[in-house]
């Protein structure tokens, strides 16, 4: 049986501003590793919320997190930080790099957090990504040079640079035309195939959703199938 | 926690926003550079004026006082014992102004570990006779060489040369305001009426000058024994023992050690010259007070930048956060880019400060009351370039924690779903 990578134990979530309201209820889940995951739902289902909570980036909620058979609930800053950095590769709609780095450093700054392997090697590894995303030609430039698809293969190449067991996207392809939306679902699948990471993945393009292995459908908080 | 890469952040936070760094490092420096002037330079006023008086005095200086005996014989009288005395018109004892057994003195003093030097001296009020008008002045009878040792007296002889006292007996060096007054030059002969009433001629063999009129009027110098013979006294004749500490800041102690030793009169320069010392600590304090004012005027400068810059780089903090940097690390990328620019600013500040000191060095300041002084004076002590580095790190770090900590608290979740 394929190992879990993540799992949800009764997952809860409350906003209080401007009047409490249940964003999140009972959500149970879990992802093994090599699987391919979407999460479609209507706008303001509480998607991004969700997967907010599983990076581990917004801690205030009810309920349990297990990361790589790690139960993550109530650890601390510092220590969630740690499994940010080695365990998940996040992008997001909105290509966010630094701009006080060129293209390479940017992917090479959570390995050099990381600290994994020497500087060396992590350049080495970061052109090794960035030439599978078609992106070697451009490493020196600075980010604001380049355009959004662009922007988006870089961050994608740096949620991958310290091999996380899983990757997660908050409607990545969002801003990007079909043919490069095309392309990065081509990464995508190719890092289940050969890498054996796991993806999760919010979309709103069905044809996206439709090809990935499973689709968990939200719907007012909840997961409905 | 990996220091090098968060400080590489922060070099590269401080390069994206150049300017400001710059401004913000400006306002260090030029705190800093006020600072290390401002007291380079009060202090040097304030030693000039310390040595004007304290190097001229004794550290501690034994002599006997004209006063009244503290026993008087009604209290030695058994009959009286045990009742409140009133005395009144009491007058003082004359004891003469002989320091007595000042041989011996002298020699455990000479001794003593404490004690660099000691020079003895013979004061005696006298009369300047010039035409038929006298002045009232003060024949200092000194030992040379050990004066000379301790006081350095040649600074202050303008004309002549202060061993000269020594060479030729019957001979004097006057002081400036005193041969102006009475018209003579060197190799000319003045008469001098002791109190007692003998007349004498000396021969002027220098012309010195203090700096204070009040003394430069007055004084003057001839060696040991012309003062002695001045009085018709013995070579054994002192009336003054001036001791040098290897350290000023012992001379109370030591005094009241002497006093209970010798049963003498004892003053140290502490005691004697009390006006002087709290005119330098107002100073002193001025001074201190005025550049760390600077210097805070300069934190919230960087206070201010740092903010702004948190402000504009909440984006970079989110992603740092989302990529694995925790809060601390956030922290310390603030905390370091605060210290970069308060010790590059702060450096720049000692070597702007030390500049603008030298220039300062180099202005004339010549007035004829400090014939030594040529140009303006500077206290170069190391203590003020660490103090005033210590304190721009200080405020700077101060200045930065704050913002640090904001930016260690921003929650990368709001600011991702704000976009
Ligand atoms: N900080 C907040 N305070 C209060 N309510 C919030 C806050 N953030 C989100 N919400 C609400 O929570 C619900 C879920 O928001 P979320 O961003 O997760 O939706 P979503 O499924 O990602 O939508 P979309 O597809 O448009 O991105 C929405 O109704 C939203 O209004
Ligand atoms: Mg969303």
């Amino acid at each position: 049986m394929a190992k879990k990578v993540l799992e949800t134990i009764n997952i809860n979530k409350y906003f209080y501003d401007p009047v409490k309201f249940r964003v999140l209820s009972d959500i149970n889940m879990s992802i093994n590793e090599g699987e391919f995951v979407s999460v479609v739902g209507k706008s303001g289902c509480g998607k991004s919320t969700l997967l907010y909570i599983l990076s581990t980036m917004d801690t205030d909620y009810e309920g349990e997190l297990l990361i790589n058979d790690v139960n993550l609930t109530k650890k601390t800053d510092k220590d969630l930080a740690v499994v940010r950095n080695e365990h998940i590769g996040f992008v997001f709609q909105f290509h966010y790099l630094l701009s006080e780095y060129n293209v390479l450093r940017n992917v090479m700054l959570p390995g050099i957090k990381l600290a994994k392997y020497p500087l060396k090697e992590i350049e080495h590894r970061a052109m090794e990504h960035l030439r599978t995303l078609d992106m070697a030609d451009q490493a020196l430039k600075s980010p604001n040079q380049l355009s959004g698809g662009q922007k988006q293969r870089v961050a994608i190449a740096r949620a991958l640079i310290n091999d996380p067991i899983i990757i997660m996207g908050d409607e990545p392809t969002g801003n990007l035309d079909k043919k490069n939306s095309d392309m990065v679902f081509d990464i995508f699948n190719n890092l289940v195939k050969e890498r054996n990471q796991a993806l999760l993945i919010v979309t709103h393009d069905p044809d996206f959703a439709a090809r990935t292995h499973r689709t968990i459908e939200m719907a007012d908080g909840r997961i409905i199938s | 926690m990996n220091y090098r890469l968060i400080l590489n952040i922060a070099i590269n936070l401080i390069r994206a926003r150049l300017k400001q760094s710059i401004i913000a490092a400006v306002g260090v420096t030029f705190g800093i550079a006020m600072f290390i002037t401002l007291l380079g330079f009060m202090n040097g006023l304030n030693n000039l004026l310390d040595g004007l008086m304290l190097n001229r005095t004794p550290h501690v200086r034994l002599y006997n006082e004209v006063k009244p005996s503290i026993d008087q014989p009604v209290l030695i009288s058994k009959d009286y014992k045990g009742n409140t005395n009133f005395i009144q018109s009491i007058k003082p004892k004359d004891r003469g102004r002989e320091i007595y057994n000042s041989k011996a003195i002298i020699n455990i003093l000479k001794q003593d570990k404490r004690v660099i030097d000691v020079a003895p001296k013979v004061t005696a009020p006298v009369f300047f006779n010039t035409g038929s008008i006298e002045i009232t002045g003060v024949v200092n009878g000194i030992d040379v060489p050990a004066e000379e040792h301790l006081f350095k007296v040649s600074d202050y002889i303008i004309e002549g040369n202060v061993f000269d006292l020594n060479n030729e007996n019957n001979t004097i060096i006057i002081g400036k305001g005193l041969a102006e007054k009475m018209l003579v030059k060197i190799g000319d002969v003045i008469k001098i009426t002791t109190i007692k009433g003998g007349l004498v001629s000396l021969k002027v063999v220098g012309i010195m000058q203090i700096g204070i009129a009040e003394i430069d009027n007055t004084m003057s110098y001839t060696s040991l024994r012309t003062a002695q013979m001045l009085l018709g006294e013995s070579a054994s004749y002192i009336t003054d023992i001036q001791v040098k500490l290897t350290d000023v800041l012992m001379a109370p102690a030591v005094a009241k050690e002497y006093k209970n030793k010798f049963k003498i009169d004892v003053i140290d320069a502490q005691t004697a010259n009390s006006q002087f010392e709290t005119g330098s600590e107002v100073r002193s304090i001025i001074s201190y007070a005025v550049g760390i004012t600077l210097l805070i005027v300069a934190g919230f400068g960087i206070y201010n930048i740092l903010n702004m810059m948190i402000y504009e780089k909440m984006d970079s903090i989110a992603i740092l956060k989302a990529t694995g940097f925790s809060g601390n690390d956030v922290k310390w990328i603030f905390i370091s880019l605060a210290l970069i620019i308060g010790i590059v600013g702060g450096l720049f500040g000692l070597l702007f400060g030390f500049s603008l000191s030298q220039i300062i060095d180099m202005i004339p300041f010549e007035t004829s009351s400090l014939p030594t002084i040529k140009t303006y004076p500077i206290d170069y002590k190391i203590t003020y370039y660490v103090i005033g580095l210590t304190f721009a790190i200080c405020t700077t770090a101060i200045a930065g924690l704050f913002p640090a900590l904001k930016a260690s608290k921003i929650d990368p979740v709001e600011i991702i779903r704000g976009k």
